[in-house]
């Protein structure tokens, strides 16, 4: 589904994604693990089009999609959701999901002004889905509430509400689960399978839940320092020796850095 | 003290000469600030084009006047400019559009940081100034015609016996009811249809905005086009009050800025206020109170001075020391701008 080619992106010296090559499967549940700064969420961005990586080649269902914006991704069937959830504060739920499906009659001046009951019309079509939405996700009762207003968790619902606006191919979701609580996040991990199972929805998340991770994803990619380091199951992963050094490794530089500060600590005593 | 009598004339006094002006000039402002702010809550940037985009418009406006007047056309008591604004507002819309195509766009694509879109907004002032002062020269026009008055001062001061006189010319009859129909309508957009919300969620949250149906172009080329009109419409109306001089058109950029940013850039209720605050404080700071004065003490005092607080050559201080107090005190304004709610 979604192919990178040794891409590569800089922030001036920084090599936050240094040569990765992978591909996520059309149909899986691909999760994306790695310790902090290990370019996860960079890689994210780029596969999104937030901005365009410094080299390498992006393809999304064989198509090279590189150096597309996030606008143009979407209306290819690419969604994504955000570390913090993002909402358009000032709308309604149910207007932040109506928001999301493209070309709606509404849009143009001239359609607002002198064609009202064509954008009626559509608008009962979007309205009814946004319901459905709705009702899937458990959101019913704060319909109607600010979307600024919600809760983080609620509002990583209506972010997932969002993908299922429109007949999403791939949606990414990074940490869906970071400041949900256990019950609502089980919630989520649920919508997730039925999405895949039920509309054929491809996902590709950025998580650090181990347990939740390894309820839903298959295969799990880990990343380190900008690199691809290995994927494959849960419990593969979790005794692959690479992967525990990477994790680990970050945690015995720390120490030995203590200790040394110690050391010159001591010396200046 | 001061009778009945003389508390009336005080009042009719005040009319005359603040309040009634002042709520014309308010509402050419608010316009204008509309505009403003707008651009800032959906490009985010300070567009210092703002000022010579309106004089382009209402130049157009006055050429097409100057025209229909030659051929004779006139819809009497209605000034001759109302026919030619379509036409202004429509050739000010397609030059926001070719300068946004031509100018912003390229900034746009790069996503540049919004003080380069600024400094790229002072070179688009500078070219539209040179275009308008180009085609339509430095000087004064004066293109009202129609009727000028609802209410003529003499006709007032038989219908009470006052000794003093209401004016209100229709310019600013005219100006006070268009700018609360385009107010209206423009609220009712931006709260009720698609592309309205669309943009309020595009100034709320560009990335969020990107990922949704909405089309980032047409969101930006609506912006151009509602502040082209608002302007060019504010522009016409400032000229028929006043007169057109590319000049003073460049220099409304600075009390229009300081109504935006009073009320809070970025929100629309904040510029409509904000214009009002900043005509009343330019006009009752500037007002002569000497015959005022006189009034209220029925003839009894009479002050040495004009009673005017400061000379009206200062007026543009005004909205600078009202940008300054508000940057100092609350620098979100006063409903506490940044996105369009």
């Amino acid at each position: 589904m979604i192919k990178t080619e040794n891409v590569v992106k800089r922030f001036g010296g920084l090599t936050a994604v240094d040569g990765v090559s992978l591909e996520i499967a059309k149909g899986s549940i691909t999760g994306l693990v790695g310790p902090n700064g290990a370019g996860k969420t960079t890689f994210f961005n780029l596969i999104a089009g937030r901005f365009p990586p410094t080299s390498g080649k992006i393809f999304l269902d064989g198509e090279d999609v590189t150096g597309l914006t996030a606008h143009d991704l979407f209306s290819k069937g690419l969604l994504r959701t955000f570390q913090i959830a993002h909402e358009f504060t000032h709308l309604t739920v149910r207007e932040n999901l109506m928001m999301v499906p493209p070309d709606q009659a509404g849009e143009t001046l001239w359609n607002a002004w002198f064609r009202p009951g064509l954008v009626k019309q559509q608008e009962e079509e979007i309205r009814a889905k946004a319901d459905e939405v709705i009702a899937f996700l458990n959101l019913g009762r704060v319909a109607e509430e600010l979307a600024g207003n919600l809760s983080g968790g609620q509002k990583k619902l209506v972010e997932l509400g969002r993908t299922m606006m429109v007949d999403a191919k791939v949606v990414l979701l990074d940490e869906v689960g970071a400041g949900v609580n256990r019950s609502l996040l089980r919630e989520i991990g649920d919508a997730i399978l039925r999405l895949n199972q039920e509309r054929g929805y491809t996902f590709c998340m950025i998580e650090h839940d181990m347990d939740f991770i390894a309820r839903l994803c298959d295969p799990i990619i880990v990343m380190a320092e900008g690199k691809f380091l290995a994927s494959g199951t849960a419990d593969q992963i979790m005794a692959d020796d690479a992967v525990i050094e990477a994790y680990l490794g970050a945690g015995r530089d720390r120490e030995a850095e203590r200790a040394a500060h110690a050391a010159r600590e001591e010396a200046g005593a | 003290m001061p009778d009945f009598v003389d508390i009336l004339n005080a009042l009719a006094l005040m009319s005359n000469f603040v309040f009634v002006p002042a709520l014309s000039y308010g509402a050419q402002l608010a316009l204008g600030a509309l505009g403003i702010t707008l651009v800032f809550g959906i490009l985010r940037f300070a567009n210092f084009a703002h000022g010579d985009q309106m004089a382009f418009g209402t130049m157009v406006v006055v050429l097409v006047t100057f025209w229909l007047q030659a051929m004779g056309v006139s819809i009497d008591p209605v000034p001759t400019a109302f026919l030619a604004l379509p036409i202004g507002i429509a050739v000010a819309i397609l030059m926001s559009l070719g300068i946004d195509r031509t100018v912003y766009r390229f900034y746009r694509k790069r996503r540049v940081a919004p003080v380069i879109y600024v400094v790229a907004s002072v070179g688009v002032m500078y070219l539209l100034n040179g275009l308008t002062r180009f085609v339509i020269g430095p000087d004064d026009q004066r293109f009202a015609d129609g009727a000028r008055f609802l209410i003529n001062a003499r006709e007032f001061k038989e219908m009470t016996g006052l000794a003093e006189g209401i004016t209100i010319k229709v310019s600013q009859g005219l100006t006070v009811l268009i700018s609360i129909i385009v107010v209206i309508a423009l609220f009712w957009f931006l709260q009720k249809t698609r592309m309205g919300k669309a943009m309020r969620a595009y100034s709320d949250n560009e990335d969020l905005a990107l990922l949704s149906g909405i089309n980032p172009e047409k969101v930006v080329a609506v912006t151009w086009i509602i502040a082209a009109t608002l302007a060019t419409i504010a522009g016409t109306m400032y000229g028929l009050d006043k007169s057109f001089k590319p000049f003073t058109y460049f220099q409304l950029i600075l009390p229009m800025f300081a109504a935006a940013i009073v009320g809070g850039i970025g929100q629309p209720v904040g510029a409509i206020v904000g214009g009002f605050i900043v005509a009343f404080s330019e006009v009752m700071l500037t007002y002569a109170y000497k015959k005022v004065a006189l009034y209220l003490t029925h003839g009894g005092w009479e002050p040495e001075g004009l009673l005017q607080i400061l000379s009206t050559e200062y007026k543009f201080a005004i909205s600078f020391l009202i940008l300054v107090v508000v940057l100092l005190v609350r620098p979100t304004g006063i409903f506490r701008g940044k996105v369009i709610t």
